[in-house]
């Protein structure tokens, strides 16, 4: 078939759309990502600590259960300092990591995790009436009221004797309305239920303070009121929590402090930015016109792994930035290599549309074995990673996926535009071929 | 940088011999070191405190463990960090307590307006840490020898395997050799570096796997020589590019990423330059060495079995 050699100019008018489109798009948005990103607390300060969960006494076991309890008894402490995003995790067999960034007052919230969860019922008068140990362990839970069919909280009771006494003389109090078994999570000397309740929920240390109407002759203990599902299974698991023998003990820790870490992160752009531009040279001198497609694909790129980050809702840390600087050149990897296939078949002798598109057929089954591979290791590391290296792996994965859509089908693309509207024909110095490279075929 | 391969003089193949040795010598070599002088384990894989105090102005070692002296604690080691020395990196062995911790901290923001950070751990966490990363890179081993099998073949699994550990030991041992202080950052690193050693090793063999389709008739050990050379000349410019590429990215981050990040950079930096040393000259070549005691058994037996019929 014998080809027209007419310059299809529409092709390029395509190609500046594109670019304009997807640069306006960047833009516009890109400040409104990077402000959404949440950072890691090594770069806007914070503090997190590594529990070891024991029980207090030998027989008791650690599991999965026990470690969820505990961590709503450490999410409902840490309500109390106000921070925003406090993240709490479960590591492996019984540990919980603690993640606090951008906690200003890293003092008391050391303090108050440590201290163990003390759980207490006190009347009005702050008198004990009976404690977290008077529970039977793991036996709070949260169910529905069978004739309302509101949310309730069931718990049941080591002693029905005792709280039998106790419910008894609650009751009873006068006046109405100090018929009150509130409910104190670390209770301190000197705090009074008087004070207390006036605190927003939040912040108060009263988790609930239910209304005793009539003596209780069982052991299952039944509170209502006006609860959710939610804040009733966050009681529920207050109360586990309250009740179980856990020890708490740091066995590592990490302070940051807000100056250092953003100072960390100012740096790390910065290099990013000189890194980034290096790059970003190199690919112009080195491959002329094609590294103009380059650079704008990883522009690209580097504007949608911060969207697929962010989307899914992922801390960025230090060695996310890190992974995030190398995912460019792992990208530029896959540019490089269907750009140096284009050159070889120019070199051959072939016109540069058929160049174009042996080179890109050729190059992507390379690229798909040496990025599958990479991403093989990426998931073993995720999977046996702690922490900073799971952080690393995720945005290791990330770069690999969206390099393969803007290195290969952006590129691609873009690059095709123009072999197609064939202004590139008999150019090779436009790829940085030279002529006397050429082999006649 | 324009590798003509049809004219080239570039002999990958003739000096393997060399390249094995001197990578086996390095290697032992840092075995050995490894063995003797060992790594220099951060408080990471230690039981210990760091604490960073950042102050506004530089600072000398010996202002700063005046500091830590006025309320009674003697760091065992002190270095000094950041442009101008304004940060002050103490470690304590053995870690201080809780109280303590929140003690100094109130000191330091006192004395220079800036909230310390203080890293305690045990040695479990490290440990563990560490042996998961080896954990992990086994398993990776593992599943990058299946991939390969199934899309290459066996030799070419192997091979890759050996570039791989060349890799992740080279950069081992350059850090026992320079006494860097290895942490957590750093396992992270020999991680992408195997990754990337993988990466930039299946992209020669690809090409040496399409070459030796081409080929009429692979025979003998020049046969396969021919086409390896001719492969990793191929490649060559591609090779250079992208480790130069991400040489910019990891040296921009080394030189001016801040402390967080020295040690990982440095890792990754010689690790990016092993990798491609050992896909060049180290992968190719045992799997040319494979190949060729491969088709030499293939052959013999050939041989055998037809000596019977004749």
């Amino acid at each position: 078939m014998k080809k027209r050699k007419g310059v299809k100019k529409s092709l390029i008018v395509v190609f500046f759309a594109i670019v304009i489109a997807v640069g306006a798009l960047i833009t516009m948005n890109v400040s409104d990502h990077a402000n959404d990103i949440s950072l890691g607390l090594d770069l806007q300060g914070g503090f997190e600590v590594l529990y070891e969960v024991e029980p207090v006494d030998g027989d008791s076991e650690v599991n999965r259960e026990l470690l969820t309890d505990t961590v709503s008894a450490l999410n409902a402490r840490i309500d109390v300092l106000g921070v925003s995003e406090p993240n709490i995790t479960i590591e492996g067999e019984d540990r919980i990591r603690v993640q606090l960034a951008g906690v200003t007052d890293q003092q008391s919230a050391r303090e108050l995790l440590s201290t163990e969860a003390r759980l207490s019922f006190r009347d009005t008068n702050d008198v004990v009436m009976m404690d977290g140990s008077d529970l039977v362990q793991g036996g709070a839970r949260q169910n529905f009221d069978p004739d309302t069919n509101e949310p309730i909280v069931q718990v049941t009771v080591d002693d029905p004797t005792l709280f039998e006494e106790i419910s008894r003389e609650i009751s009873e109090r006068q006046p109405t309305g100090e018929n009150i078994l509130a409910i104190w999570l670390d209770f301190d000397e000197g705090d009074s239920y008087e004070e207390e309740i006036l605190k927003p929920e939040a912040e108060s240390k009263i988790i609930s303070d239910p209304r005793v109407w009539e003596t209780i002759p069982s052991r299952d203990v039944v509170i209502s009121g006006n609860f959710t599902v939610q804040s009733a299974q966050e009681l529920a698991g207050i109360l586990n929590a309250g009740a179980l023998p856990v020890e708490l003990d740091e066995i590592y820790s990490n302070s940051v402090g807000a100056s250092l870490g953003e100072r960390s992160m100012e740096m790390a752009i910065n290099a990013g930015i000189v890194g980034v531009a290096l790059i970003f040279g190199y690919m112009l001198v080195y491959y002329r016109f094609m590294g103009v497609i380059a650079v704008l694909t990883l522009t690209a790129y580097i504007y949608m792994v911060l969207v697929v980050f962010n989307w899914m809702n992922a801390v960025l840390t230090l060695p996310g930035i890190a992974a995030l600087i190398l995912g460019v050149g792992m990208a530029v990897d896959a540019n490089i290599i269907t750009f140096e296939r284009i050159k070889d078949e120019l070199r051959s002798g072939k016109t540069t549309m058929s160049s174009f598109r042996a080179g890109s057929r050729r190059s992507l089954s390379t690229i798909l074995d040496a990025n599958i591979t990479t991403i093989l290791a990426a998931s073993v590391m995720y999977v046996y990673g702690t922490s900073a290296v799971q952080g690393f792996a995720v945005m290791l994965i990330v770069s690999i996926l969206t390099s393969f859509i803007t290195a290969v089908f952006g590129a691609r693309l873009l690059l095709g535009l123009w072999v197609n509207s064939r202004v590139l024909n008999k150019k090779p110095r436009m790829f940085g071929v030279k002529e006397r490279e050429i082999s006649e075929l | 940088m324009n590798f003509e391969h049809e004219e080239t003089k570039l002999d990958f193949v003739k000096h393997r011999n060399k390249f094995f040795a001197i990578s086996g010598i390095f290697l032992i070599v840092g075995v050995i070191l490894l063995a003797t002088l060992g790594l220099n384990l951060g408080i990471d894989f230690r039981s210990g405190t760091t604490i960073d105090v950042l102050a506004d102005e530089t600072v000398t070692a010996d202002e700063v463990i005046g500091e830590f002296e006025e309320i009674g604690y003697s760091p065992d080691d002190l270095t000094l960090a950041g442009d101008n020395n304004e940060i002050g990196r103490a470690s304590f062995i053995g870690g201080l307590t809780q109280e303590e911790t929140l003690e100094v901290q109130s000191h330091f923001e006192e004395a220079y307006g800036n909230t310390p950070a203080v890293s305690t751990v045990t040695p479990i966490v490290g440990e563990e840490l560490a042996k998961n990363a080896i954990i992990s890179v086994l398993i990776a081993a593992v599943g990058i020898i299946l991939y390969v099998t199934v899309r290459f073949e066996f030799l070419y699994g192997i091979s890759a395997i050996v570039a791989l550990f060349h890799d992740a030991l080279f950069i081992l041992v350059v850090f026992s050799i320079v006494q860097m202080e290895v942490n957590i950052p750093f396992i992270a690193a020999v991680l992408t570096i195997v990754g990337y050693s993988i990466n930039d090793t299946i992209v020669t063999f690809d090409r040496i796997r399409e070459n030796m389709k081409f080929e009429k008739k692979v025979k003998d050990f020049e046969d396969v020589a021919r086409v390896v050379n001719k492969s990793l000349v191929q490649t060559l410019a591609r090779s250079i590019n992208t480790v130069l590429t991400v040489v910019f990215a990891a040296g921009a981050l080394f030189i001016l990423g801040g402390e967080g990040l020295r040690t990982f950079s440095f890792a990754l930096v010689i690790g990016l330059v092993a990798g491609t040393y050992s896909s060049l000259f180290i992968a190719a070549q045992v799997w040319l060495v494979l190949k060729s005691r491969q088709l030499k058994k293939v052959r013999s037996r050939k041989v055998q079995t037809e000596q019977p019929e004749a």
